[in-house]
């Protein structure tokens, strides 16, 4: 278990204020001048040395993300959005960050965008966060009134502002180039890539998009060293904390920040409470957010939770958001509400997307009942193929993985289920075809 | 999702204009000069809200809602033609485009919350205000929607009215929500079961010097 000492979100629960002076007390804006007079490379390195990945989903390492930035400008000016369009089911954690730590991710924001030359974030908040996104705004006007940001910010001889703008109820947002387009003040349609943020972003400016807390536990890392964080985890790939949100049928269902690679019943029995019944009470768990396949119990007895480790048992560690289901759960309907989800979310953009989340989302509902034939388990997975790979964006494959998850560990519940139904209305099955 | 619109419905409003234009200026004081397209979506919420603050002194009571001239308004102060407005006011959800109740209930029921029983909290709701999903109150005070996941996972199973979020929900609580919010009794924004934030109800399992020095509770 992670030591408390070692924990960078000390207010994660809003046991203290958000306010400024009470963030400093906890070592938040601590000489973040001294940080940034050590220069562009050095920022960049400790970065890479700490072994950070991404925390938004995909888990690309920071410091090279960073690094991609042109280090001179061509008169272009050059952009940081911290992405804040918190919408995977199962994930909540940024959430906190927002309302309880948003100083940590105002320091962090002038740190990086000092790093990748650029003079202006633009922190991009699902508008349903209505209520956090007036903590930030309260936090951003406590930083200016201090000399943190604007002009000459935390006195680092660098100028920074940061603002905010709240999306409007979309998914797909929380794909950069779509959110790039929404801050635009367009549809959240996914761009095409190359040409990637980094060299024509917002504005068709240099642009890097990096979640809430990706950008938050920045200045703790380079305040106590890249070392420090690489020492936390699993292995060299796989490192430092890790916000989790445990939701489902857990006894005491929370958020939590941990250690990368902590094995996943320690994680929920420790800080969880337990599965509901018990342990042996437990049906499946997913492990990352809703676009990451399922794991069945057997897998999640011994699992550890980083991204080398899940990705090894064809899943991922995606958000971190952690759905519990016991032995009560109807897995295929629980499945097939997710693939409502993506068929709602869809941009409508790319055919095999906007067209193909309808046809899966209709499968699975008859798939729920039982109402299709054996087959079509078949049809259902290589239609989950059709549409994985060939779309714009990762949405595509995102409404593919759960199904293909649900078919590889559940096919015989779902076969039971057809077979039973068949037995109890066979007219039902002929109208169907 | 395809989001219904009646641009010429008889509820469609002539006019339409920000009674605030002081913010207005701020708001496209956010973006770069020439850039101010981009307050598209934040001039969509500020009509929706100067609507939800008339709605609120109306009898029938109704909530915030984008009429089509707001539309046109904005596109006439960002410069581009009204359908570009259109076209970003229909493709996200939070942009209400017919009149709604005083209370926009958005009920999520995305698997977090249907496995913590969000589909007994909407069988609450439809059953105590006498409507199904989609639907208004004849006295012009709810609205409720179906929406998928807010963001509050480990709170499930929660929902939104207007701004804020009601969570870890049970159908006693959230009769008790309605009631008092048709009585126009202050509610308490947040759990409903009194638990801090995100964090575990029977106590933290993390922080705990600090837990001791704040007197919160620690799990056994």
């Amino acid at each position: 278990m992670l030591a408390d000492q070692d924990r960078i979100f000390t207010n994660i629960y809003g046991w203290d204020t958000y306010s400024l002076a009470a963030a400093k007390a906890r070592g938040d804006w601590d000489n973040t001048k001294d940080i940034i007079a050590k220069g562009r490379d050095w920022i960049i390195d400790e970065m890479k040395k700490s072994g950070l990945r991404g925390r938004g989903g995909a888990g690309f390492p920071t410091g090279t993300k960073w690094s991609f930035m042109p280090k001179v400008s061509d008169g272009r000016p050059h952009y940081l959005v911290i992405n804040a369009d918190e919408s995977e089911p199962g994930t909540c954690k940024d959430r906190d960050i927002l309302r309880h730590e948003p100083h940590k991710l105002l320091e962090g924001a002038l740190i990086a965008g000092f790093a990748m030359g650029a003079h202006r974030a633009y922190i991009y908040m699902r508008g349903e966060f209505y209520n956090e996104g007036s903590t930030i705004n309260r936090a951003i006007r406590e930083a200016y009134d201090a000399g943190l940001l604007g002009k000459n910010a935390a006195g680092s001889g660098w100028d920074f502002d940061v603002v905010l703008h709240r999306g409007g109820g979309a998914y797909i947002c929380g794909e950069e180039t779509a959110l790039i387009e929404s801050i635009e003040g367009k549809k959240g349609q996914p761009r095409n890539k190359p040409p990637f943020p980094a060299g024509a972003g917002l504005y068709s400016c240099p642009t890097t998009v990096n979640n809430v807390e990706t950008i938050a536990v920045a200045p703790t890392i380079l305040r106590r060293g890249g070392g420090w964080f690489a020492g936390i985890g699993r292995d060299e790939k796989n490192t430092g904390t890790k916000l989790f949100c445990i939701s489902g049928h857990v006894n005491n269902p929370c958020n939590v920040e941990e250690a990368m690679g902590i094995p996943l019943k320690e994680l929920i029995e420790k800080h969880a409470g337990g599965i509901r019944g018990g342990w042996d009470n437990l049906l499946a768990i997913i492990p990352g957010g809703s676009s990451t396949p399922l794991l069945p119990k057997h897998i999640c007895d011994t699992v550890l939770m980083d991204f080398d480790s899940l990705r090894a048992v064809q899943s991922g560690l995606g958000t971190a958001g952690v759905i519990v289901m016991d032995k009560s759960t109807d897995i295929v309907s629980a499945i097939a509400r997710l693939t409502h989800f993506y068929m709602h979310e869809s941009c409508g953009q790319c055919t095999p997307c906007r067209e193909g989340t309808g046809w899966l989302y209709r499968i699975m509902q008859r798939m729920a009942r039982g109402n299709a034939t054996i087959e079509e388990i078949d049809m259902l997975l290589d239609l989950t193929k059709e549409i994985e790979g060939h779309t714009i964006c990762a949405h595509g494959d995102a409404s593919a993985w759960p199904i293909q998850g649900l078919i590889r560990h559940f096919r015989p519940e779902m076969e039971k289920r057809l077979l039973d139904y068949r037995k109890d209305a066979p007219h039902d099955i002929m109208a169907a075809e | 999702m395809k989001k219904h619109v009646d641009l010429t419905a008889a509820y469609q409003p002539k006019d339409f204009s920000f009674r605030d234009m002081s913010q207005v200026a701020e708001i496209l004081s956010r973006y770069p000069k020439g850039k101010q397209r981009s307050a598209t979506m934040p001039l969509l919420d500020l009509a929706q809200r100067q609507v939800a603050q008339d709605g609120a002194l109306a009898n029938p009571p109704y909530g915030g809602w984008i009429p089509r001239a707001a539309m046109d308004k904005i596109a006439e102060i960002v410069d581009v033609p009204p359908i570009k407005v259109y076209e970003v006011a229909t493709f996200y959800s939070m942009y209400n485009l017919e009149p709604v109740g005083k209370y926009l209930v958005q009920m999520c029921t995305t698997t977090p919350c249907m496995l913590c029983g969000s589909g007994d909290i909407v069988k609450t709701c439809e059953d105590h205000l006498g409507i199904h999903m989609g639907e208004s109150t004849k006295d012009g005070l709810f609205t409720i929607v179906e929406v998928e996941c807010l963001g509050a996972c480990v709170n499930a199973p929660m929902v939104q009215v207007n701004d804020d979020y009601f969570e870890d929900l049970t159908p006693e609580s959230m009769k008790q929500l309605l009631v008092d919010l048709k009585d126009g009794k202050d509610v308490t924004i947040g759990s409903q079961k009194g638990r801090r934030t995100s964090m575990a109800l029977s106590g933290t399992t993390t922080l705990l010097d600090q837990a001791d020095k704040l007197g919160v509770k620690k799990a056994i």
